[in-house]
Formats: structure tokens, sequence, C-alpha cells
């Protein structure tokens, strides 16, 4: 079985437009999405959903209103700023609370219980293209590398259970915890970049992660007839770089209005022969070769 | 007066509206910060590059051991609820990565025998950008938590005038840290499904938070009319449309401001300004 991840960096270069075109051209394959924060794949790929998990992340922690004897001793001692007094006594900011116990820790009297912290779903659908996880994290909610982490999971249950060889993740935007936890068994990634400044500077601290984290990159210029100048940088970025750009898209104005009805990409005449031979060349990567060694993992964030 | 740009989409236009917000509001005379929350991705400089500037680094306290006082007893990995510490006979392991800086560890070892030292992980900046002051915060590629440089570059910018603060996208820690405080919230958004859809998780969001938000739609003719019946039906206000332009996104293609020579954006940015400074709407982030 073989993963292939799409990131970008700046948000909104078009990796979920796609991730889902690739799914529609390597279906049947398994499809999910690893921006629990906004996620978006399964608005294109449709299907229903037939499988669903709640997601816990660690626990939240409780003040019994009984027996705080508003001490401050919680108060002074967390760093998070998540506990707040609400006179004569004090009470936890359930958005600011990470869950660290060290107030539990701190309270000379039993004041302190910890909550399971329901953060969260995880859903299977099943889609046109095969199958489609999907996560939904409640909105203020952290710790959403953990449940990109299961959403990876699960996607590689999936395909196992469904002898399918392939699956496609759609990463989130940035480069931080989320971004780390999509990478961490990834054969192959994508990354979709717009000619802009922000999407090179982006792009390039995009391409150090993956330096790091030592995984073959590939780089997609979506967007690129907005500017000439720029996608020539961006070429000359990736050449010293050492990534390898693999075609450009252009930008086509009637996308947006498309998706509304459900179309992908690969449903615009322009844009559909663009997409194959961008598949194809994803396709023919050394990486994705059955039976290749997957690249060197980094020690994971979970 | 705290302004955060925001919205649950990535690639709306947030940095676009926050950057050539602040310029405008500096050409009508207004003190103005422009703060650069995205982090992981920071843009605002590409726009308004600052000269006078100033770094540091950003670091986090991260438990260390201290040497011989340790009977590895084991405590310290049993109190930590992030599984950043392993504790064996003879040694005690923390991952970086995993640890969230709660100091918890150092109460629960008997032995005294851990003690924190600062660990870097990013790069504060302040500077000037003609008028306007600058600062952002950029976190050190291969580091994952970007909430701790948010919340400080946030703490450490004066609350003087109007600061305007670009924020990271997505619903989760590091947009609360960007809107934590503020005394309103503008969500960028798009007329599309991925739009709509993020868009709705941000106004939770804000609504978790305890303020009401204010909308922009930017692109407002690529795409459909969810967005607008949605916005509509909730009653949120919406401070302006800007349509899709080729001549706005080459003038941004080239890394400069919009507002001095764009009449239409412009036209806009007046209108959000004079919406916002007379702070008919919203309500404090909590």
């Amino acid at each position: 079985m073989k993963v292939i991840a799409f990131i970008s960096g700046k948000g909104g270069t078009g990796k979920t437009s796609i991730v889902a075109s690739f799914a529609r051209l390597a279906a049947p394959v398994v499809a999910a999405d690893c921006d629990v924060d906004a996620a978006n794949l399964a608005l294109l790929l449709g299907g229903t959903v037939d499988q669903q998990e709640r997601f816990f992340a660690g626990e939240l922690a409780q003040i019994d209103p009984d027996r705080c004897t508003g001490c401050g001793v919680c108060f002074e001692r967390c760093r998070f700023d998540a506990i707040r007094p609400v006179d004569p006594i004090f009470e936890i900011d359930p958005l600011a609370c990470e869950g660290c116990r060290v107030c539990l820790q701190a309270c000379e009297f039993d004041a302190v219980t910890l909550v399971n912290n329901e953060a969260g779903k995880v859903m299977v659908q099943t889609a046109p293209t095969g199958a489609v996880i999907q996560a939904a994290l409640e909105p203020a909610q952290s710790n959403s590398g953990k449940l990109v982490t299961r959403v990876r999971v699960l996607a590689r249950e999936k395909a196992g259970s469904m002898e399918l060889e392939l699956v496609l993740l759609d990463g989130p935007p940035g480069i931080g915890c989320p971004v780390h936890a999509t990478l961490a068994d990834v054969d192959l990634v994508v990354v979709v970049t717009e000619p802009t400044p922000s999407g090179e500077h982006d792009l390039a601290r995009g391409l150090e992660l993956l330096h790091q984290f030592r995984r073959p990159a590939l780089v997609i210029i979506n967007k690129a007839d907005l500017s000439a100048t720029m996608v020539k940088r961006i070429h000359r970025l990736c050449e010293s770089l050492d990534a390898e750009v693999i075609g450009e898209l252009p930008f086509v104005s009637t996308v947006p209005a498309a998706l509304a009805q459900r179309q992908t990409m690969v449903d615009d005449e322009t844009l559909r022969p663009l997409l194959e031979a961008l598949w194809a060349r994803i396709q023919s990567h050394p990486a994705l070769v059955p039976d290749s060694e997957p690249a060197v993992v980094k020690a994971a964030t979970p | 007066m705290r302004i955060v740009i925001a919205s649950g989409k990535g690639g709306t236009g947030k940095t676009l509206i926050a950057t050539n917000l602040a310029w405008m509001l500096a050409e009508v005379g207004v003190d103005t910060t422009y703060v650069d929350a995205d982090v992981e991705a920071p843009n605002g400089h590409l726009f308004l590059p600052p000269t006078e500037v100033t770094t540091s680094r950003f670091s986090s306290p991260l438990p260390t051991l201290k040497e011989a006082t340790c009977s590895g007893c084991g405590e310290c990995q049993r109190f930590c609820a992030f599984h950043a510490i392993i504790a064996t006979t003879d040694k005690v392991l923390v991952f970086p990565e995993l640890c969230h800086a709660c100091g918890g560890c150092l109460d629960a070892c008997p032995d005294n025998a851990l003690e924190e030292r600062p660990r870097e992980s990013g790069t504060l900046l302040r500077g000037e950008s003609g008028r306007i002051h600058f600062r952002s915060g950029s976190l050190d590629v291969g580091e994952p938590r970007s909430t701790p440089i948010i919340e400080t570059l946030i703490a450490e910018t004066p609350d003087t005038g109007v600061v305007v603060v670009d924020s990271p996208p997505g619903t989760s820690c590091s947009a609360v840290a960007a809107m934590k405080g503020a005394d309103q919230v503008v969500l960028v958004t798009e007329p599309t499904p991925f739009g709509l859809h993020d868009l709705q998780l941000a106004v939770e969001l804000c609504r978790k938070m305890g303020c009401s938000p204010s909308v922009i739609v930017n692109r407002s003719d690529l795409g459909d009319t969810q967005v607008q019946r949605y916005l509509e039906a909730q009653s949120i206000p919406v401070l302006a449309q800007i349509p899709f332009d080729r001549t706005l996104s080459d003038i941004y293609a080239r890394s400069e401001l919009a507002a001095p020579t764009h009449e239409p954006l412009r036209q806009a940015l007046r209108k959000i300004i004079s919406t916002v400074l007379t702070n008919s709407i919203g309500g404090k982030a909590a």
C-alpha cells in the first residue's frame, strides 16, 4: 500500500480540489481529509457516512464549587490562563485548559477532577471514488495532531480491508503539528502552490520541512497563469531545493461556481487532460513502485 | 482597539485585507500596528516590509534532568499527560515536541531532580513599515507548536491605537490564540461550499469565545449564493463584498499593496474602517 500526502504551507492554493480530482482519476481509492479544522474533501466527493467514532482529546479539568475554598493555588500555578476567578472561588475555562493536571496536583482540597474531553468525531464515508475518511474537530479545540493521526491510521486500515493499494491524504495548511502528523508515514508528498509571493514563501518553508522529514516532494503550481514572473521564481526555488515541479494548472474562473455542483476540476475540459498528465507523473514516481521501501521516518508527533 | 482578521478556510484573502487595512488606517492618521500571527506561514512582511527591525528568539521552558539527584522513581513520566517524558532507572528522556511546558513534572518529582531550561522554537520580530508598527512571529521549521508563540506575540503588542492581527487559518488552538481578547473579529470568506462550511465553523468559534464576528466576502462574484443566504439568516453583518479582479491578483503577485492604487478595494476598506472604528458591532472575544 502507498500513501501520498498533499500539503501547501499557504492555505487556499487548491489542495482539496486537486486531491478530489486525483481521487476521481485513481478510483477506487481511499481519500482522507487531514485538515480536521476545516474538512472540505467530503463536500466534493460526496457519499454517505457509514461509520462514525467519537474522538477524545485527553482530559479537561473541572472544579467542584462545593470543595473549592478559593485559595487560588491552582490559579497561580496554571500556565495556560485556564483558571478564572468567579468570586469567591475559581472555575476552569474549558477553551484554555490543556488537561495538564497541574491544578489537580496543586489542589489540597481535592476540588479538581478530570473529565474526558470529547473534541470531535471521525467519519468513514462510501463515495463514488471509494472510501472517504474525514474528521470534524469541535471549534476551539487543540490536539488536532492527535485527530489527524487517527484519520491517517483509519485510512490505512480501510485501504487494507478494502484491498486498495493507494491512500490520498489532503493535508492541513501550515507547517506545524497537524502537518507533522499528516506526514508521519507517507511515501510521497505533493506540494500544491500558487504563483504569489505568499505561495512562494510558504512553499519554501514546506519544502524545508519535507527535507527534515526526508520525504520525497513533487510540486504542482496551481493558478499558474496569474503571474508568469512568480511561476519562474517558483521554478527557480524548486530547482535550488531539489524539488521537482511536475506541472502547472491554469486559473479557471468557473471552478469556484462548479464546486457548488460538486464538480471537481476533472469535470472541466481544459483542466482534465492536464490533471491526467499530472496524475501519470505522480504515479510513475519511484517512491510509488510496489514493494519499494518507505521513506525514513523521523520521530513522529502523535 | 484590536481587530483580528481571521477565517476558517485558508487562502481566502486574510493577508490581503489585513495589510491593506493597516495601510489605510495609517493613511487616515490612525496609530496602527500590524501583527502577523500566522506564525506557520507568515507573509505580511512581503507586503509591509519592515525596517528598523529587531528580532528576538522565542523560547519555552523545557524540563531537564539535574545531574545525580534522580532516584529513577518514574513519577514525572506518570504525571505527564502528554507522554512527553520517559523515565528509566538511570535516565529521563524529555520529548520537546510533545511537552506543553506546564511545569507539572517539576512538582511531581520527589527528588527535586528536574529544572526548566529555555528551548527555542521561533523568532519574534518588530519593526516599522512606513507609519505602521510591524510585529510578527515565525515558527522554526520542524517545530510543531505554534500556539505559545502566537500568545506571546499578542501579549507583547501594546494595545494602543488600532492593532490589526492577521490570524492563522482554521478553528483550533492557534486561531483561538490569535482571537483571544479581540475587540472585533472580521472573518474573510469566499462564496463556495468550502468557504461556507469553514465560515460556519469560524462563526461557531467566535460565538464560543463570546464575540459576534462580521464578514468580508472576497471574490464575491465567483461561486454561488449560499454564503450570502447563510449570512442573512444568521444576521451577520457583511462589511464588504470584493469581486474577483485580475488587476488585484497582479498587484498581489508583485508583493505590492493594492489600497494605494486600486479604487474599489480602497472604497471597501473605507467602509470597513468606518464600521469597525465606530464599534457599532462585535463584542470582545473572551
